[in-house]
């Protein structure tokens, strides 16, 4: 490959975007020297379910011809790849289940359409948690992706394949989707920089649904300025999902490097508690003295219910599931079981043999709390608490401008490790309230833990994208955490 | 609230989802760990607090009723296991 890049093993979009522009490498260089690397590298990652080689080649050649006739933008043939959540047309969209795996999309997300418009190149589907339930990446259909740090540890999840192949330097950049941590955590766990932006800031037409008032899609990059870019691209209301934001989308880009003097920073004090691994709590505290450096004040604060999150979670996230993932009825679409005998066994086999144990265990308990005699109980309750959950955050931006604390209690954790789905949940705590109240988070690398990555979170209040986005990428001007690089990302170069 | 192998079956049938007696156990066990960590909510006082449907309070918005799909039929059902005459097929509902 050609030298274009100051980091060969894993540059930026942004980094990409500039060769492209100056010419010193084209779009079918670049889709070419990604494919060579997902070959060598998938039989240990299993990052990706489809490989789409043929379509990323001629979309690489209409983006040269595009930049040859003097019409390319900014992303005009930057390579990238998307969670498999997001309906591609055309191409498999399995979401990580047996249930999809028949499944070619017929039309294609909004935001997967925007970045085609805007001329990306688009490698293939990565892996997931199956219906986007889970936090290691283990619940996919298609097998546990493998952390580029270490491949005995998990990537986090459920955005575990993206953000295990953008680690590894196997593409840019990817979109995953977060409904209670999941573009986050796992970007944490891998050492890249990952966005949640608010509820509604971008469509979610044609992503699959899992809990659609927490599910929310965002970037996951190398850095603050790659998601800024991307989120630039994919924000704004989309008549196609009435939940999505009428707000006008700033330039995330140009506001990246506002001062940050002045900044008030806050440290919610619930997230510092018991069963924080004292390597990601150290990370934290370094990542403050350095915004005290850069000009910004830091004060305690309280979430009081913080603790709840995870309880209100676990009512609200498997009542929409149950809801959503009705209509996997084994008659229009997926699977489908043999020799049916009556239409309830054709429903029942094939929803049984096309639904995982996680999945399954979230349709049961949702379908439980919403019936008849639980429903006050479980469901209203805790619609009460998540108002609760998300006055907490309102008053604390009442003080501060952005909170920051860790993005998961410990680093990731190893493969096969997490037996109990309960404890596995908990692992979500500083997650997971985010997206009850709908705020966004983006978490970005700031140290390791023995050897495995640990992330920093930085929360602001609702529609404050450009301003988080504008603390990382501060953090990232005088820090180089997100220029680390696993050896596997080496190797495969 | 303690969860019974009866509210499990009867989420079960009410999901459409097929499980063995085997696994009814295990789903019982699952469950019940789950509705444990969930009943932690019942220890908040939300006396006069409203419950929270849509994280920005938004409210349905609306839209002119327009046709603005094209009839994608074909190319929809050619994702279904069984289709005949632009219909889909199922087992015999009425005798």
């Amino acid at each position: 490959m050609s030298d274009h890049t100051a980091d060969p093993f894993a540059p930026t979009v942004t980094s990409l975007a500039a060769a492209l522009k100056r010419g010193d490498v084209s779009s079918r260089e670049l889709a070419t020297d990604c494919l060579k690397r997902i070959e060598r590298a998938e039989p240990a990652l299993n990052s990706f379910i489809s490989v789409t080689a043929e379509q990323a080649l001629a979309a690489a050649d209409a983006a040269d011809r595009a930049r040859a006739d003097g019409r390319a933008g900014f992303l005009t043939g930057v390579p990238l790849a998307f969670k498999d959540i997001f309906c591609t047309r055309d191409v498999k969209t399995s979401c990580g289940s047996k249930m999809l795996d028949n499944f070619i999309a017929p039309y294609s997300a909004t935001a997967v359409q925007k970045l085609d418009a805007a001329g990306c190149v688009s490698l293939g589907k990565t892996n997931m948690d199956e219906f986007a339930m889970g936090s290691s990446n283990e619940s996919s259909y298609y097998g546990a992706v493998k952390n580029p740090w270490d491949l005995t540890a998990v990537p986090g999840g459920s955005s575990g394949g993206s953000a295990a192949a953008v680690a590894a330097g196997l593409v840019p950049a990817t979109l995953g989707t977060d409904t209670g941590g999941s573009i986050r955590q796992p970007a944490a766990f891998c050492g890249i920089t990952g966005l949640k932006p608010t509820y509604g800031r971008i469509s979610r037409y044609g992503i699959i649904a899992y809990a659609s008032s927490l599910d929310q899609a965002g970037p996951m990059a190398r850095t603050a300025e790659d998601c800024a870019h991307l989120l630039g691209a994919i924000a704004g209301h989309d008549p196609r999902d009435s939940t999505s934001a009428p707000h006008a989308v700033p330039d995330y880009a140009a506001e990246l490097d506002a001062p940050l003097t002045g900044l008030k920073i806050g440290l919610p004090r619930e997230y510092f508690g018991d069963g924080l691994d004292p390597a990601a709590a150290h990370a934290v505290n370094e990542a403050v003295k350095v915004y005290e450096s850069l000009g910004a004040t830091v004060r305690d604060v309280s979430l009081p219910h913080t603790r709840y999150a995870t309880s209100a979670y676990y009512v609200i996230a498997p009542a929409e599931a149950s809801s959503n993932l009705a209509r996997f009825d084994g008659v229009r679409f997926g699977h489908r079981c043999d020799s049916p005998e009556d239409l309830i066994d054709l429903y029942k086999r094939s929803r049984a043999e096309g639904f995982g144990e996680e999945v399954k265990r979230r349709i049961l308990i949702g379908t439980h709390t919403l019936s008849e005699g639980f429903f006050d109980a479980y469901y209203i309750k805790a619609q009460k608490v998540r108002r609760l959950i998300r006055q907490d955050f309102l008053d604390a931006f009442d003080q501060v401008d952005v909170l920051m604390g860790p993005t998961s209690p410990t680093p990731a954790f190893d493969l096969g490790a997490q037996k109990d789905p309960v404890s596995m949940y908990l692992q979500d705590i500083y997650t997971i309230a985010v997206n009850l109240a709908g705020i966004p988070g983006i978490s970005v690398p700031a140290g390791f833990s023995g050897a495995r990555p640990v992330g920093l979170q930085i929360l602001g209040a609702h529609f404050s994208e450009a301003r988080l986005l504008n603390v990382a990428h501060r953090f990232q001007q005088a820090t180089d955490w997100h220029r680390q690089r696993p050896a596997f990302a080496k190797e495969i170069v | 609230m303690a969860l019974q192998h009866t509210h499990v079956r009867r989420a079960a049938h009410l999901a459409r989802l097929d499980i063995s007696d085997a696994q009814a156990e295990r789903f019982v066990d699952d469950l019940s760990r789950m509705l444990d960590m969930v009943d932690q909510l019942q220890s908040i006082d939300t006396e006069g607090v409203a419950p929270l449907l849509h994280p920005l309070d938004a409210t349905q918005r609306l839209r002119a009723d327009d046709v603005t799909e094209s009839d994608q039929r074909e190319r929809f059902q050619r994702l279904a296991p069984a289709t005949e005459n632009g219909l889909y097929l199922v087992p015999r509902v009425v005798e």
